[in-house]
């Protein structure tokens, strides 16, 4: 039968808010609260040399920091090793071709490219850390603004980079094949979808799949000390692919809105 | 923090199984005490502890398990003393806990309730509301020991998934916890999908129709 302790079904999502540009003084920012858990989420874009073994992309950078606040766990450098193994997981997720259009953030090859630094933070844990954090960094992304340069030539052929003068002139990133990941956990004989803590508890195995909207998979991560039949991984994997998309379709729903409303929305931010 | 009362009832989770006696977590600053001589064994009210019962404690109460107590007596240094030397305490069976501030528990004369929607209740003065389907028959041979593991049906797990809901909208909206308001909570819940409940305006609507009908009550 399909019901959770809380009500929901197997494959359904607690309450999520999803709020952009709540921090300043970053290119990008989103915060996305999902039942207790709260992370933030902030994109820097900064110039830099492009990697040697692809001279004309920029790249990504990703950086998660688990805040002593979160749980008592936390506290002092026990938050590390969850952040480095996150950190991991993003950068496999978006390490397949087409994630992210990495020839846009080129501005010179082989000498000057955009580098966005994904700073993530994790203010609560509450369950579900890998898909609210998904979540997070495609809608910083989505309000990512890289201001536009041109690369002028000087007399002796050195080159000079000029920002526009117009704020509001910039580039932004195509979203659309960004994935999410959706975390299923295998509690008993069946999969839930978005754990919360006590379900976490009671899980042996989950398996991290990364879904595009379109629903294709970027990578497949299993986490935990239990064991995964190969027919429940197909089980679970078809179970993540809908999810996955139907998940897309409502965040791109609610940042089109967000943008709609423009600068009259009311922000509340991450103090609030 | 849940700061204790003789006559109090608790339910707790043990934490420790010790020489003559187990430590109960209850939600406050030191954990609570439960002795063997405050328990229950079969085999009688007035038989003495021996040796062999002190052995056997594994058997009674593991790590981990939640028990239902009545707080006896409370040590010089603040810690509680538990005993469940009543058929109606003792070890709890399958149900859903839910955790919440103990100054939002109103104190009664029961803490024990049957609600007529099919299941049972006990709210704990430390905050931890213990939900669980109604037991058929009323007589206990083994004094609460033994837990029925036999799986729940699907009506009284959409009870108790309701009612944890609502318990858990009247604690955001701040409502103090009691059989009456948990009982108009699930009445006004109920047009509501289950799953719903958690969501901040369905979670509004229905505590202030409860907080409406409770205020009929009172006037």
């Amino acid at each position: 039968e399909d019901l959770r302790v809380d009500g929901r079904g197997c494959e359904d999502y607690r309450c999520a808010e999803v709020e952009t540009d709540v921090v300043s003084n970053t290119s990008g920012s989103a915060r996305v609260k999902l039942g207790h858990t709260d992370i933030l989420v902030g994109v820097k874009a900064e110039m830099g040399t492009p990697k040697l073994e692809k001279p004309d992309e920029g790249y990504l950078e990703f950086f998660v920091d688990c805040s002593a606040n979160a749980t008592p766990e936390f506290e002092g450098r026990g938050g590390e090793e969850l952040g480095s193994e996150l950190a991991s997981t993003l950068y496999s997720v978006f390490s397949s071709e087409g994630t992210v259009d990495l020839k846009s953030l080129c501005i010179n090859p082989r000498e000057h490219c955009w580098i966005l630094y994904v700073d993530v933070l994790l203010l609560e844990c509450g369950g579900n850390l890998f898909d609210a954090i998904s979540i997070a960094v495609k809608a910083a992304l989505f309000n990512t603004r890289i201001p536009k340069v041109q690369v002028l030539e000087d007399e002796e052929g050195s080159k000079e980079i000029e920002l526009s003068d117009d704020p509001y002139d910039c580039i932004r990133l195509n979203v659309d094949n960004v994935p999410c990941i959706v975390t299923l956990s295998k509690i008993g004989y069946r999969h839930v979808v978005d754990a919360t803590l006590q379900e976490e508890a009671c899980c042996l195995a989950s398996l991290l799949i990364s879904v595009t909207s379109k629903g294709a998979l970027t990578s497949i991560k299993k986490v935990g000390k239990g064991s995964l039949d190969p027919e429940s991984i197909f089980e679970m994997m078809e179970t993540g692919k809908r999810v996955g998309k139907s998940l897309h379709v409502a965040l791109q729903k609610i940042l089109d809105e967000e943008e709609s409303l423009g600068t009259s929305r009311q922000k509340v931010g991450f103090l609030g | 923090r849940y700061y204790g009362e003789v006559g109090d009832i608790v339910v707790g989770r043990i934490t420790e199984v010790q020489q003559k006696r187990w430590k109960v977590e209850t939600n406050s600053r030191l954990d609570s005490v439960l002795l063997l001589s405050s328990m229950n064994l079969p085999g009688g009210e007035l038989r003495r502890r021996s040796a062999e019962d002190e052995l056997a404690m594994r058997d009674y109460l593991q790590e981990g398990d939640l028990i239902s107590a009545e707080v006896q007596s409370i040590f010089s240094d603040g810690a509680l003393s538990l005993h469940t030397r009543s058929l109606k305490y003792g070890k709890l069976g399958q149900g859903v806990l839910v955790q919440v501030s103990p100054s939002l528990v109103k104190r009664q004369k029961t803490h024990f309730h049957d609600l007529p929607c099919g299941a049972s209740v006990i709210l704990g003065n430390n905050g931890f509301i213990w939900i669980y389907p109604t037991p058929e028959q009323k007589d206990e041979e083994a004094g609460g020991f033994t837990t029925n593991l036999e799986p729940v049906p699907l009506s009284d797990r959409e009870v108790i998934s309701r009612l944890r809901n609502c318990v858990v909208a009247l604690v955001t909206q701040k409502l103090m916890l009691f059989d009456t308001s948990i009982l108009y909570c699930y009445e006004a819940s109920l047009p509501h999908q289950i799953k719903d409940i958690l969501k901040p305006e369905v979670m509004e609507e229905i505590v202030l129709e409860t907080r409406q009908r409770l205020l009929d009550l009172e006037g």
